[in-house]
């Protein structure tokens, strides 16, 4: 689903490599949480897996797409398999919780018909069935992010990539939102999940996979944050 | 991508950066109407040059006793000048290029003269013994001028031998500085509404960062990205070619058939088809360097 091998990502102007000779397999399915400290690759890594980036050496494949020769005027359609969300939820201010929902499929061409369909649902299904019309500022922090988490599962992609999305939560919120990540995973969304959250990952007990300075120190199957081999 | 989704964000796009808008409208709107005059000019003079070189003479002045000596030192020409200038134009190496010829003399150079001038303090000062009596002759092909001009310049009792297109070249020549000058002016003024085009388009690129972030984020081709800027440069464009197009109109109506025409009876000047001829090239210009600006200008939100 996700093989990244022997990848090197450096960036001009740092003598030490982003990624050094990483390699990585995700199964389908998979719940992976990426942890480390900041600077340690993870979001490096997250973004080649979305093919904001391409690596220097090595190879990204997603979904059977081998990203490092993927032209770009593809990449659209490789990212219209995947969801992602971000600490910062990235919503638009003026538009309702329903139309942040629905923009996302209007700009991929999606007929009007499934966009009436498929926004109730995916906002059913996260729990703001109710706050359908309110703006993201009327929402919690916690709302928000579910509002992001719908955008980034209306289309059922494969994988949902997350990138620190209980950065800006609080302990209880934090927990909502992964009981949410956990349920999309069990319908069968592989999740890759970047995240500083110890007590989250503690709990969880799912793939972890430690990044240091570039490196990964420790693949773990039902590990904890800090529990180093 | 949906139409009315598109038509949406365009229409949020262009109230947005209203003010931007506008002056985009009023560079294009002048800048093309400066080059619709420059293009109708040019149809002018086209139009002109048909008209008045197929009219123009050679005019072969006989001498008068005004004169200056060095030409003409036996001063009024004599019978025996116009006899042989006479003579010339019959011979049967110069009438297969003359279609015809005639005769002015003092008398009726005086009363063209006089009808000409008309009004003009000049008419009063003028005798009839000081205007040239004049062989018209017109020609099969006037570019040929040349074998009369030959013929006749030095010969005893002529003065000069002149082309009128000699005139009409220099009318044509400041006509054609004036069509240039436009030309010039639109051009800087093209150049301008370029700039302003692409400079707006990414003011309101970088206004609607999110959304293209978001966009780029969910997977929205490059293409449905880029249109609904593309369409926004273009249809501001287009409201200031459809101006340009509508003051070219009114400048054939209202000046040159209203004003000119009747003014100037007796010359030929562009008409309203003529208008409508470059209507299409100003907005096709309008539309494309808006299009490329604008799509130019919205190319490094689209790296991925």
């Amino acid at each position: 689903m996700i093989s990244v091998q022997n990848v090197t990502k450096k960036y001009r102007g740092t003598p030490r490599p982003a990624l050094d000779q990483v390699s990585l397999e995700i199964d389908k399915g998979d719940f992976v949480f990426l942890v480390g400290a900041s600077g340690s690759g993870k979001s490096s890594l997250m973004r080649l897996m979305l093919r904001e980036d391409v690596p220097n050496s090595g190879s990204v494949h997603v979904l059977g797409e081998n990203l490092v020769g993927l032209p770009a005027r593809r990449v659209p359609f490789f990212r219209r398999k995947l969801g992602v969300v971000f600490q910062d939820f990235r919503l638009l201010p003026n538009k309702t919780v329903s139309q942040n929902v629905a923009f996302s499929l209007e700009v991929i061409g999606k007929s009007q018909g499934f966009i009436q369909e498929a926004v109730p649902d995916v906002l059913g299904l996260v729990g703001l069935a109710e706050k359908a019309d309110r703006l993201p500022s009327e929402l919690s922090g916690g709302e928000q992010q579910r509002v992001a988490l719908a955008r980034a599962i209306v289309n059922k992609p494969a994988i949902l990539l997350a990138d620190e999305p209980t950065g800006n939560l609080d302990p209880t919120t934090s927990e909502g939102i992964m009981a949410l990540i956990n349920s999309i995973n069990l319908a069968g969304t592989t999740v890759v999940m970047a995240t500083h959250d110890r007590s989250i990952v503690d709990k969880m007990q799912r793939r972890v996979v430690e990044l240091s300075q570039g490196q990964i120190v420790r693949d773990q199957l039902a590990g904890g944050y800090g529990t180093r081999a | 991508m949906r139409f009315g989704f598109m038509f949406s964000e365009v229409a949020q796009g262009l109230r947005r950066n209203i003010a931007m808008v506008i002056s985009i409208i009023l560079v294009t709107f002048i800048s093309l109407t400066f080059v619709g005059t420059a293009s109708l000019l040019q149809l002018q003079i086209g139009q002109m040059k048909n008209y008045w070189y197929d009219r123009a003479q050679v005019a072969i002045y006989l001498c008068t006793d005004v004169s200056p000596e060095a030409t003409c030192p036996r001063g009024e020409a004599s019978d025996d000048v116009k006899a042989q200038v006479q003579e010339r134009l019959d011979s049967a190496t110069l009438t297969p290029f003359i279609e015809e010829y005639y005769f002015e003399d003092h008398d009726q150079a005086f009363a063209n003269f006089q009808e000409q001038f008309a009004g003009n303090a000049v008419a009063q000062y003028v005798k009839a013994e000081q205007l040239n009596e004049t062989y018209w002759v017109n020609l099969y092909d006037p570019n040929q001028s040349q074998i009369i001009t030959e013929s006749f310049t030095g010969l005893s009792g002529v003065e000069e031998v002149r082309d009128q297109r000699s005139y009409l070249d220099q009318i044509f020549n400041i006509l054609n500085i004036a069509s240039l000058a436009a030309v010039s002016i639109a051009a800087l003024m093209l150049i301008s509404s370029v700039l302003l085009i692409s400079t707006t388009i990414r003011l309101s690129a970088f206004s609607r960062r999110r959304e293209l972030g978001i966009m780029r984020l969910v997977g929205a081709s490059n293409f449905s990205i880029q249109l609904p800027f593309i369409l926004e440069g273009v249809v501001a464009a287009l409201f200031g070619s459809l101006l340009a197009a509508g003051a070219v109109l009114g400048l054939v109506i209202f000046f040159v058939q209203g004003f000119l025409a009747e003014r100037l009876p007796f010359t030929s000047f562009v008409s309203l088809s003529d208008g409508m001829l470059v209507v299409p090239l100003l907005i096709a210009a309008g539309v494309v360097l808006a299009a490329v600006a604008s799509g130019l200008a919205i190319r490094r939100y689209l790296k991925i």
